[in-house]
């Protein structure tokens, strides 16, 4: 019988390793716990994304409390005209328009890190490359085929694919080292975007274990008080 | 006083009675292993369901338009609406670990033999039941996956011959899964099969009490009585099983807290990444797979190269479940006492359960199909061999008297 | 069954030690489940402090703005109302608004911060039905009196300070929200001073 179960168990990191898949993807390395770089990220997001895409499940007012911004902060810097501070962030242009523009209504993208995961965002902003073939005159490594333009290109440059498959770019504002920064800042944004009770979660997480383990040790003293009658 | 209340309630309804039988005075067999806790378990969880359940209700919204988003406002916007959501899909995930190792035990301890054939019909209700029931859940976030899964298992009733296509629009209320299919799926999730649940697990403890709990030595307590009509190998289940319970009940919880509150996602098994992303009619996901509950059976639909077969495949490989109990003719229940061919049939039945599993979670490769059809084969060789071996099985001698 | 002498006090305070921590995990279980009951996070952004600008108002007008669901008024007192407040007095149930129906910095004679404008949320204390106002035929209501609430549903009667006359169903006066000036002309409805 416990050969059996030990062949059970055995079979169990089988199935998690099956999870995976697909491209190569580079770490994103992002740390929810670095406020800044979430701070960055939201900035960056505001700037280059949030034109087109929302981020529409999500409150300006709890992202700020997240991110430790300052409310006054927080509506000077991103609140459109005459919205509030409790309302969604649904700030993109309308689906239809969208659409007439862009072929598809560009998604929103609150939950994408959890569709997708931080190292596909991660990779993604690192995959465009020159493409004079495509609407915007760029492809993307990760995402064949892509239907936006390459809004990072100020900061990166034009990136041109190399015959082995690299991506260089030059002439941009900022070197590789920074660039890779802002693209981490930016996944670490959508990261927190996705789960935003994540380290509120795991620090409740580790009381709830630690009840439970007392409350293990004390059932169990009971169960064994008890069986004596019976062994 | 308290006495007095007591007697009073016991002049007009058995109280006190009802209470001996089922839990004071409950013959129980005292050799129960580490498989006896999962049927407590499943209750615990139940409950755990039914309660987040209920709340989850009090804030989600039952349309195409409004069910995705309602799910997010619960998860960010509703104080503590994350914790119990999370309570409710990990739980689904939990009840059927618990619900499976649970069957696996009367398969191992021959629980579903005579006396018991009727308890284990009632479990294989409960099973049948509860997967209606996470089926119709798994629709109501309304996310890729749960649209683009209800397409496919309910285009299953399709293969039926004649009948087939408008039996799907039946089930659907549209051509396609709708708004409609939602709303009809929400009234039964949350009302019509949880009843359906409580009344049959009711049913199944009611039938477990008539004949007793079976034991890892499959041995009846009941035919060694003492001279007080107790069993002499029993004892009462209050309070040794209820310490026995609590304390397990406190280990599954550090398990199922560990996956709530650090991977409530289960690794992308127990909440599905395209999930995440709000149901599009027009654009199916690239991999589409079950939740891994539903991927054995979903292996035996794929690996069999004919619509109506495959359906008709997934179907018997739960329907033969039910018939166990005519199917295994031998007479000694527990694997314990029974021949080397059984324990040999047993283990590569579990082999093959788990590997249908897997193989029903990854996208199908000839090379895998080619593995899911041996697999389909063992594991209703499992069913057959049984049947053949079990009439003139070589068994060894069972004790009187429970081992320990 | 062993026959071993059994240890009754280990016994019993074991029992007891699994039941107070199962009830202690038990009662923090139920936490998620009561809390989820508060308003959410959308109810709150619903609910959240009203800017109202009220340098269009009429004297003698009532403008409505909604706050957290409810109608409150604004209403532009003239110097003739405000001189009659005192002399009713003898006709009200709380005519010095002892009962806590207002912030501390509402409880004056004429029950708000600035004289001219009176803001209350226009929901009878008795049963919560919208007084009407009447700013010329009050003295249908009550003689000698020019202007006040009368509400529809019960016949409650308030005067310009939104004050309750004695011998009506309401037992108290109209609610005064917190609101504080944030300028001359805007106030904002829903916030103490110095709590935003």
């Amino acid at each position: 019988m416990k050969k059996l179960l030990i062949a059970l168990v055995a079979l169990v990191p089988t199935l998690a390793v099956a999870a995976g898949g697909g491209a190569p993807l580079d770490k994103a390395n992002i740390d929810l716990n670095d406020t800044e770089s979430l701070q960055r990220g939201l900035e960056l997001f505001q700037e280059n994304c949030a034109g087109c895409h929302s981020t529409q499940y999500q409150r300006y007012g709890r992202v700020a409390e997240d991110l430790n911004i300052p409310i006054d902060e927080m509506r000077a810097k991103y609140l459109p005209e005459g919205a509030k501070i409790g309302e969604l962030m649904e700030n993109a242009i309308p689906d239809a328009d969208a659409a007439k523009w862009f072929g598809a209504a560009p998604p929103d993208l609150t939950l994408v890190a959890r569709v997708r995961g931080e190292d596909w965002i991660y990779s993604y902003l690192h995959g465009f490359y020159k493409d004079e073939s495509r609407p915007f005159g760029v492809n993307n490594t990760i995402f064949p085929m892509v239907g936006m333009p390459h809004v990072l290109e100020d900061l990166q440059g034009l990136p041109v694919k190399q015959e082995d498959g690299t991506i260089v770019a030059s002439g941009g504002a900022l070197s590789a080292e920074e660039y890779d920064q802002v693209v981490r800042d930016i996944t670490g944004f959508l990261v927190y975007s996705g789960d935003p009770i994540k380290l509120e979660r795991e620090r409740l997480g580790w009381w709830v274990l630690g009840f439970l383990f007392i409350f293990f040790i004390v059932a169990y003293l009971l169960k064994k008080e008890y069986w004596k009658d019976v062994h | 006083m308290v006495k007095n209340i007591v007697s009073w309630i016991d002049e007009r309804i058995p109280m006190t009675a009802t209470y001996n039988r089922h839990v004071g005075q409950y013959a129980t067999p005292s050799n129960f292993n580490f498989w006896y806790f999962f049927g407590s378990l499943a209750m615990l969880v139940l409950v755990n369901q039914l309660l987040t359940g209920i709340w989850l209700t009090m804030n989600y919204v039952p349309t195409a338009e409004g069910a995705f988003a309602s799910i997010e406002y619960i998860m960010r916007d509703v104080e503590y609406g994350w914790l119990l959501r999370y309570m409710h899909s990990t739980g689904a995930s939990a009840f059927f670990v618990v619900i499976y190792l649970h069957m696996f035990r009367g398969l191992i301890y021959g629980s579903y033999q005579k006396p018991r054939e009727l308890l284990w019909l009632f479990g294989m209700l409960i099973f049948l039941v509860l997967m209606a029931e996470a089926f119709m859940g798994y629709l109501l976030p309304w996310g890729q996956m749960s649209y683009w899964g209800a397409q496919v298992i309910i285009s299953l009733f399709g293969a039926i011959p004649v009948i087939g296509d408008d039996l799907t629009l039946w089930i659907r209320g549209d051509f396609v899964v709708s708004g409609a299919t939602l709303n009809r799926f929400f009234a039964l999730h949350v009302i019509a099969l949880p009843l359906v649940l409580v009344v049959l697990v009711f049913l199944h403890l009611i039938a477990l009490h008539e004949v007793g709990s079976n034991n890892p030595d499959g041995i009846e307590i009941k035919k060694n009585k003492d001279e007080n009509g107790w069993p002499k190998d029993g004892i009462p289940f209050h309070p040794y099983y209820t310490v026995k319970d609590i304390m397990g009940v406190a280990g599954f919880l550090i398990v199922f807290c560990y996956v709530l509150f650090f991977m409530p996602e289960g690794g992308g098994y127990f909440l599905e990444k395209p999930n995440f992303e709000a149901a599009n009619p027009m654009k199916t996901p690239e991999h589409i797979a079950p939740v891994w509950y539903f991927t054995p059976f979903y292996a035996i639909l794929r690996a069999i190269p004919d619509k109506l077969m495959g359906v008709i495949g997934m179907g018997l490989a739960i329907g033969v479940l039910f018939i166990l109990p005519w199917l295994d003719r031998c007479n000694v229940k527990s694997i314990r006492y029974r021949s080397l061919t059984h324990k040999l049939n047993i283990s590569q039945f579990a082999v093959s359960f788990l590997v249908l599993g897997y193989l029903g979670a990854v996208p199908a490769t000839p090379a895998l199909t080619i593995a899911a059809r041996i697999f389909t084969i063992t594991y209703f060789g499992f069913f057959l061999f049984l049947w053949i071996y079990s009439k003139n099985e070589k068994t060894k001698p069972v004790p009187e008297r429970l081992t320990h | 069954m062993s026959n071993a002498p059994v240890d009754t006090g280990r016994r019993r305070f074991l029992t007891a030690a699994t039941a107070v921590v199962g009830g202690a995990g038990a009662a923090a279980v139920a936490v998620p489940f009561i809390k989820s009951w508060n308003p959410s996070a959308k109810a709150k952004a619903a609910g959240a402090p009203v800017e109202v600008n009220i340098s269009k108002v009429e004297p003698g007008q009532l403008i409505r703005v909604e706050w957290r669901g409810k109608p409150v008024w604004v209403v532009r007192r003239t110097q003739e109302i405000l001189d009659g407040l005192p002399a009713i007095d003898g006709q009200l149930r709380d005519p010095d608004s002892v009962e806590p129906q207002q912030p501390a910095y509402a409880q004056n004679t004429v029950r708000s911060i600035k004289a001219e404008f009176f803001i209350a949320v226009g929901l009878c204390t008795h049963l919560g039905c919208s007084p009407t106002y009447l700013p010329d035929t009050f003295g249908e209501q009550v003689e000698g009196v020019a202007s006040g609430f009368f509400c529809p549903c019960h016949g409650s009667k308030f005067d310009m300070a939104g004050r309750v006359f004695q011998g009506v169903p309401a037992p108290l006066n109209l609610v005064i929200p917190p609101h504080q000036y944030l300028d001359d002309s805007t106030v904002l409805i829903g916030v103490d001073k110095g709590a935003a």
